[in-house]
């Protein structure tokens, strides 16, 4: 295979992966290799970055096809460069993982090289030393990550396998003792250490793929195993890690998002004439106007009242969407937030400006027990009781948004007290986290309530930052 | 195959120039500097607020001894304050003091040269020394703005109507830097490299630290650079940048402090924090208080 043909496969995968590389950015990125020369893997990655990322958030995905393409070795860990030493052979290396010699260990596996291993990995969180990590990583998937029973050329290495063995995550509270630090006593030093572990769990899933890479082809596994970006991620299906990521994603959308609402009122026709400012600014021009001036034009505001489904399935999704709605309060009126599970309970109190995300957040799951009687969801119930409770809370200037899959557990739904709340109402909208296609199925009533109140899909967060822009 | 560039020679020419002006560079940042400077494209340097991108231009400049060109941009620039503008209260005065000369003589006078204030990318295009050209803050303008940037930036020429085209004697080599307020267009950004720089590792923050602030001691640049980090694992809504690292630094310096206590950290957390949640966060995660 060619240099070119690797070029072509390269960007192919990058498409294929959700970065919309163009023709020209490929053929900028063949000038840029051209100049730079191919020796060296790291100025590679770069020059390939520069000419063909654009936007942050496709690094992750950029990186992983990068490896898949251009690894770092071949095999059980031979460079590519010929006539160099087997990696772990290197005394110097070796000492630093701490392992010893591993000619007689690789492949190994066993209580004993477990029990080494995992000591060796304590060490190295303790220390972050990104390199001896690697190693560690490679060495982890090489001894404890092979699904067994199967013949050469048909191997396959598991992440699953080599996390349910060495399982960093417990050994985090041993580096923690071995610095002589209680379990919390320090949740800042502790975060850093989990940290390391995420990276060195962030390393075998890298290593897997690229053993996956060797046997099955680089495109097989760029299609099946590359993650989208997070703003890609459906909240529904999102992992721990995710949602963090996600929560840390809120702040700055939410300022791209008042960016371009404060742009777009500013562009919006303008008001009547400002005489005094046009007599003042023709003076420049000896008293001829050349430009005229504008008084502002007021922006009309609305009051929002947000109901949210907190009941497990889409407490995520919930919070989030409450989240970048307080997080653009200014783009509103008056923002009120309810919760509800079978039960009707206010938290606007819970939005204060200073607090931070990870607060709110918190304190949102704690205060999920008021909105629950029997802890089974029930939208019939919660919508009587809010049109019960806070009947002044919609007004013919108030929009209504509710936050819901729409799964009543097949009680009833009180169509017309729901029917009633959008009359009361200026607009409605129903934002669901379910795919469209999963409407419907179940005890999904999405159907009865999307005739009465129009129904979005809303699964991640680029449908999010859409939906919240068009309300405000 | 390397060929010779007016810019730098090699991205390790790039690393090694960069840091005899006192710019620390990684790998990305200058291969991505040197390819800028090779393929004659502009560089697009997106990263968080006081990471050193506007930094990193200057630092080329200084590096290749080209001289700084700056369009600081804003909301509401528009073409006579980004490319050119006719000065005419000076056209004005030379109609009025024309006289008897015939209106057509005056009108080939009015249109010259003289009468041109020239603004930045004007400026930056004309010019026969070597330039870096800085837009800084890309993302605060207008998208018109953008447009006109378009056509500047791909074939480096201004088309002034009363003049004619004005084509770029020597090519400036030039930085746009954005803080992602909002997505650049994507006509700009296909035109541009691309680099995003992030906070830095500990060792290469403990480098810039110390090359910053000469008088700070090597152990204390270590335990100020060892907080910052655990700063940056914390939630916080606006996480400390470099810029304000080396602030601290120099605090600590001029407060005379030895060792970074608990005391010292809560006493100068105004200087890397600026937000009050943050503070409260910082306290209450590194335990600077007893309670």
């Amino acid at each position: 295979m060619t240099l070119l043909d690797r070029h072509i496969e390269f960007v192919e995968a990058l498409r294929t992966a959700g970065l919309p590389v163009s023709l020209a950015e490929g053929l900028d990125a063949v000038r840029a290799i051209d100049v730079l020369g191919i020796e060296e893997r790291e100025t590679l990655r770069a020059a390939y970055a520069a000419t063909l990322l654009k936007r942050q958030n496709h690094r992750t995905g950029f990186d992983q096809v990068f490896d898949l393409y251009f690894p770092l070795l071949i095999g059980d860990g031979y460079r590519i460069v010929p006539g160099d030493r087997h990696e772990s052979e290197d005394p110097e290396d070796a000492e630093r993982s701490g392992l010893s010699g591993s000619d007689d260990l690789v492949g190994q596996d066993g209580p004993q090289a477990l029990a080494d291993f995992r000591e060796a990995l304590t060490d190295a969180l303790a220390l972050g030393d990104p390199d001896v990590l690697a190693l560690l990583a490679r060495e982890a998937v090489q001894r404890f990550g092979l699904i067994r029973g199967r013949g050469p050329g048909e191997q396959r290495w598991s992440s699953y396998n080599v996390m349910n063995r060495v399982s960093p995550d417990e050994l985090v509270d041993e580096v923690l003792q071995g610095m002589g630090l209680a379990t919390d006593d320090d949740p800042a030093i502790r975060r850093l250490v989990e940290a390391q572990a995420q990276v060195f769990e962030r390393l075998v899933d890298a290593e897997v793929r690229r053993r996956a890479a060797e046997v099955r082809g680089p495109q097989h596994v760029a299609r099946h195993t590359i993650r989208p970006g997070i703003e890609q991620v459906d909240f529904t299906s999102a992992r721990k890690a995710d949602l963090e990521l996600m929560r840390r994603e809120i702040q700055p959308l939410a300022r791209r998002l008042a960016t371009r609402l404060s742009r777009e009122q500013h562009a919006r026709p303008r008001g009547p004439l400002d005489f005094r400012r046009t007599v003042r600014a023709s003076m420049s021009s000896g008293g001829v106007p050349m430009e005229t001036r504008h008084k502002p034009k007021r922006p009309g505001r609305t009051d929002l009242v947000v109901l949210c489904d907190v009941s497990g399935s889409v407490a995520n999704f919930a919070s989030f969407t409450l989240m970048l709605v307080f997080a653009l309060r200014e783009q509103f009126n008056r923002v009120r937030a309810f919760t509800f599970v079978d039960e009707i309970h206010e938290v606007t109190d819970r939005f204060e400006t200073s607090n931070d995300p990870a607060q709110t957040m918190s304190e949102l799951a704690a205060s999920a027990r008021y909105a629950s009687l029997w802890g089974r969801t029930n939208y019939g119930r919660a919508f009587t009781r809010f049109a019960d409770q806070h009947p002044d809370a919609l007004t013919p200037k108030t929009n209504l948004l509710v936050l819901g899959d729409a799964r009543s557990n097949h009680t009833d739904l009180a169509l017309p007290v729901v029917k009633d709340l959008t009359y009361a109402a200026r607009h409605s909208w129903w934002l669901n986290p379910e795919h469209a296609r999963n409407w419907n199925t179940g005890d999904s009533a999405a159907r009865e309530y999307g005739r009465l109140i129009p129904m979005v899909e809303c699964r991640n967060l680029t449908q999010l930052g859409e939906f919240v822009h068009d309300l405000a | 195959m390397t060929q010779k560039s007016s810019w730098f020679e090699s991205p390790a020419d790039a690393d090694k120039r960069l840091a005899e002006v006192g710019y620390l560079s990684d790998t990305a940042t200058s291969t991505t500097s040197y390819l800028a400077g090779a393929l004659e494209k502009p560089l697009l340097v997106e990263g968080p607020a006081g990471v050193g991108k506007t930094e990193l231009a200057k630092a080329i400049a200084r590096a290749t001894g080209a001289d700084l060109v700056r369009l600081q941009c804003y909301e509401g620039l528009d073409e006579a304050r980004a490319l050119y503008e006719w000065n005419y209260k000076k056209q004005l005065l030379r109609i009025q003091a024309a006289g008897d000369q015939s209106w057509d003589e005056t009108h080939d006078d009015i249109f010259t040269d003289e009468f041109l204030l020239t603004r930045p990318l004007l400026t930056a295009i004309r010019r026969e020394e070597p330039t870096v050209l800085l837009i800084d803050e890309v993302d605060k303008t207008d998208v018109e703005v953008e447009g006109l940037l378009l056509e500047v930036l791909s074939d480096f020429q201004v088309t002034i109507p009363e003049m004619g085209t004005i084509v770029a004697v020597r090519r400036p080599l030039v930085v746009l830097t954005s803080n992602a307020t909002r997505e650049l267009s994507e006509a700009i950004k296909r035109r541009c490299l691309f680099l995003h720089i992030d906070y830095p590792d500990s060792e290469r923050e403990r480098e810039i630290v110390v090359s910053q602030v000469p008088e700070v001691e090597e152990e204390l640049a270590g335990q100020i650079v060892e907080v910052v980090a655990k700063l940056r694992g914390m939630e916080l809504r606006k996480a400390p940048s470099i810029a304000e690292t080396i602030d601290w630094a120099r605090t600590l310096v001029a407060l005379g402090t030895g060792t970074l206590d608990a005391a010292a950290i809560d006493q100068t957390l105004g200087v890397i924090l600026k937000h009050a949640s943050d503070h409260d966060r910082a306290v209450r995660e590194l335990r600077l208080r007893a309670r």
